[in-house]
């Protein structure tokens, strides 16, 4: 009898035991350093003002049967790409806005710290007109091979295509390139897949082509299934032909998926020589995109197609320095509601054919997760990551996470018709979130140190884009916010670190050398990175690869990897400076 | 259709009706996971399943064992296993909440008893606890189905079949008519499309709430129209609770996440006291996890 009740004893207390660790876990990781600490090696100032980029970033109006949803339809479009447009050393930015006849700016960097908006004298500032559509992004890419940096705007819309004539100027030849194709696009990438020296385009699709959200001839336009929708706008390939003209290769080449693309990469990811594809997809599982000797693609398992999510962003860094490509895809995070969780899959494709997610943690949980980028953000030789967050900021009070669960999980055919759809009103929707700068602390660990290095914006980031703005030997950031001012944070990283970086051109590669790879090897490291020709969401790193070093003053090799398939390698090249290099020509 | 086929038929539904209506429950939550799976990988690995399945049958065992002196049925904990690996969403990899959650599920029954039953749903119980402590770690599925019609029309299939047999389709039937009415005056309430108010009990946690939980004979009152009376109460109770997570009460925001799993929270209980009180005799067969 005694034994008896000696057990329901113990068994209480074990179940309020259970009870209090569920409280005490189910707390998360509360900690968050908010002090500035100089074991970081690095602190952002947000300097957009006092650098002259006044950008505000504004929203389309839509067909006014969207009106109950705008907020959610209307919610893209915020970018950035940077790029030196007029060659002359010091990177430029291009941003798009989204509202008819609001202007998309180009600054072009004046050398002292600041920028000056010259997007209408160059003529890439009227793009978003009625009837032609609105600007969703950009990416820069020098498609015939002249030396300046040419310019394809993605949209809601017709795209267009801006050749660099040199001069400060840009003529718009979308219409004899083949490329005008009413598209709804969240994403583009220069890539060469057949290595011909000329760069290809593949863009993504989102809404359908038929659909014009200015003139909507129905209300069933959005995607079937939360998880598994395959019924958005055709992704499409085009080969540039080397003559100012694409020609259309989707269907030959076997790339052309309906499944809501978001963001789109490229890079040989399986180490045959040939540049591969990797989707982000909204609503539905990413997709890997192998190519077969420029022949044709094949679409690859790799671990992807159970784990079905929200892709929206699509990163490659090397993150635990194997002299891998890795694969980051932002998703979405809101606690009680859903828990998709980021993806940091581990490149092991040569080994398992396959990669593997590891996130966790922060890396998992960053909110509502847009734009991320890669990059070595205090030069102490590991890849950090900025990740933009916060989908729609509208009255505080509000929250339409409960209206969406109403429709979330019901069948497909309810919500494919937007007139099902519980109004969002001023709601907010996972707004007013904190950006994330994860600094990599080595052996796959990452820990959130924005507060701490002076990123503390609660804006409704999008994109992302790193550059050495002010050639000083270290990345800067540049943000891009939905319906907000853009921003620009200029870093100040511990000067006892060193770094290297190169600025490659391409001869038989395409000259911007967009999908060269380049990796450095020094002390124990290895580390690989991409020349990208769009990457992260809505944007696109400076072409010139930058490397920190930590505390080693000495490179002992670097590879380079060309577009073409040639290899070079470089042995102990200066630290503390950037190389120019030329593809060798045999 | 020919007549030794029917008569076939006939002899295979009247051996299922012998059946422990617990096995049967097995079956559909088992054709639930295994299609889920197949179709939409939704376990999001096979070892949340492990650990608490693992753990419910683990902890069903044993505390049988000390505390009856023998070994019981392990029909219960497989549901309550299987539904906890379905139900339990949490962040990233964690895994912690399978465990407590299991551990939760079927100690509740042997802590929270009066009159020598047990009060809540054991998987009502913990999924309760988790949303409302844990939920910046645990969410409960909600869109992880595929959202297609035809797995749906599936399990509804098989569920109201099943159901049937248990019976225990009044509960089922009496819970959907209740939804469905109260839909039409929340959107009265709250306005908006009709639809969307009714779009809910389309997905995926509702039929495992209507078919595992709410028609759990060992957690609800003893008599048949108590049983409707019950089902529409918490089919009330949850059209509160949507009210105000349209019109925004953030203090109540942890009930918002789940409000049918919410409401039983809330209801069960209560119910199953009243009805205790009002007769000891407690009886029934189980069906639920």
């Amino acid at each position: 009898m005694t034994s008896h009740y000696t057990l329901r004893i113990a068994l209480r207390i074990a179940f309020v035991a259970a009870l209090g660790a569920v409280y005490i876990l189910g707390r998360g990781d509360q900690s968050t350093s908010h002090t500035w600490s100089e074991t970081y090696g690095f602190r952002f100032r947000e300097v957009s003002a006092e650098a002259g980029i006044s950008f505000i970033h504004e929203a389309p109006d839509l067909d006014p049967s969207l009106d109950t949803i705008a907020p959610h339809v209307a919610a893209v479009g915020a970018s950035v790409s940077i790029s030196d447009t007029n060659a002359d050393g010091w990177p430029d930015l291009y941003f798009t806005s989204s509202r008819f006849d609001a202007p998309n700016a180009l600054y072009i960097n004046q050398k002292d710290g600041s920028f000056s908006d010259d997007a209408v004298a160059a003529g890439i500032a009227d793009v978003n007109r009625k009837g032609e559509g609105v600007s969703m992004g950009s990416v820069w890419g020098d498609f015939d091979n002249d030396g300046f940096e040419d310019l394809f705007v993605y949209t809601y819309g017709y795209p267009h295509l801006f050749r660099n004539r040199g001069d400060g100027t840009f003529q718009d030849v979308t219409k004899p390139a083949g490329l005008r194709r009413w598209m709804n696009s969240n994403t583009a990438v220069w890539f060469d897949y057949d290595r011909d020296g000329f760069l290809d385009l593949y863009v993504g699709g989102y809404f359908r082509e038929d659909v014009d959200l200015w003139r909507l001839e129905t209300t069933q336009i959005m995607h079937d299934s939360f998880e598994f929708a395959s019924n958005g706008g055709k992704n499409r390939l085009y080969r540039n032909l080397g003559d100012g003209r694409f020609e259309d290769v989707t269907d030959v080449m076997q790339v052309g998926s309906t499944r809501w693309t978001l963001a789109a990469a490229a890079a040989d990811f399986n180490g045959d020589g040939w540049a591969d594809l990797y989707l982000g997809n909204d609503y539905g599982p990413e997709e890997l995109f192998l190519n077969r000797g420029g022949e044709r693609f094949d679409p690859a398992m790799g671990g992807l197609a159970d784990d079905s999510k929200s892709g929206m962003s699509v990163s490659l860094g090397d993150t635990e320095n194997r002299g891998r490509l890795d694969v980051f895809v932002t998703n979405i995070s809101e606690r009680g509601y859903l828990f998709q969780g980021n993806n940091l899959r581990l490149n092991l494709l040569e080994e398992m054919g396959q990669f593997l997610n590891v996130a966790q943690g922060a890396v998992a949980d960053a909110g509502w997760a847009w734009g991320a980028q890669f990059g070595d953000m205090n030069n102490d030789g590991f890849a950090d990551l900025y990740i933009t967050n916060g989908f729609i900021s509208q009255n505080r009070d509000r929250d339409y996470w409960y209206g969406m669960s109403k429709i979330a999980g019901a069948t497909g055919v309810l919500f494919q018709d937007f007139q099902n759809w519980p109004p969002i009103g001023d709601a907010s929707l996972s707004g007013y979130e904190q950006s994330r700068v994860l600094m990599n602390m080595g052996e796959g660990r990452m820990v959130d140190v924005a507060p701490a290095v002076g990123v503390t914006d609660s804006l409704d980031g999008r994109a992302v884009a790193f550059a050495d703005l002010f050639n000083r030997g270290m990345l800067d950031a540049v943000v891009a916010s939905q319906r907000g001012p853009a921003l620009l944070y200029r870093n100040a990283v511990d000067p006892t670190l060193h770094w290297i970086a190169f600025h490659l051109t391409g001869t038989r590669s395409n000259r911007s050398a967009i999908g060269a790879h380049v990796v450095a090897e020094w002390g124990d490291r290895t580390q690989m990175k991409v020349i990208d020709g769009g990457m992260g969401f809505a944007s696109q790193n400076d072409r010139r690869i930058h490397f920190g070093l930590g505390t080693f003053d000495e490179v002992e090799r670097v590879s380079i990897t060309w577009p073409s398939g040639h290899r070079q390698v470089i042995d102990r090249p200066a630290v503390d400076r950037l190389h120019t290099i030329e593809e060798p020509i045999p | 259709m020919t007549a030794p086929t029917m008569m076939a038929g006939a002899s295979l539904w009247s051996r299922l009706g012998r059946l422990n209506p617990r096995y049967m429950v097995i079956f559909l939550i088992t054709l639930i996971l295994a299609l889920g799976e197949l179709r939409y990988a939704i376990l999001g690995g096979y070892d949340r399943l492990g650990i608490a399945l693992g753990t419910c049958v683990s902890v069903e065992l044993l505390l049988t064992w000390l505390l009856r002196g023998r070994l019981a049925n392990i029909a219960s904990a497989i549901i309550s296993g299987i539904s906890l690996s379905l139900l339990i969403k949490p962040q990233s990899d964690l895994l912690w909440p399978f465990a407590l959650g299991a551990f939760l599920t079927i100690s509740s029954k042997y802590v929270l008893t009066f009159r020598g039953r047990h009060l809540w749903n054991p998987s009502n119980f913990a999924i309760g606890i988790l949303v409302l402590l844990a939920s910046h770690q645990v969410a409960i599925l909600s869109h992880q189905w595929g959202n297609d019609l035809a797995t749906n029309a599936l399990i509804w299939s098989f569920g109201i079949l099943i159901t049937y047999r248990a019976r225990a389709l009044h509960v089922t039937l009496s819970y959907v008519a209740s939804f469905l009415v109260l839909a039409l005056v929340r959107n009265l309430f709250v306005g908006g499309p009709l639809l969307a108010e009714i779009a809910p009990i389309t997905g995926p946690m509702y039929q495992l709430f209507i078919f595992f939980m709410v028609t759990d004979p060992r957690t609800t009152v003893s008599s048949r129209r108590g049983r409707i009376g019950v089902a529409a109460l918490v089919a009330l109770v949850e059209m509160g609770i949507r009210i105000a997570g349209d019109y925004q009460f953030s203090y109540l925001t942890p009930l918002y996440y789940s409000p049918p799993i919410m409401a039983l929270f809330i209801v069960g209980p209560i119910v199953m006291v009243v009805d205790l009180r009002r007769t000891s005799a407690a009886s029934g067969r189980g069906v639920g996890g």
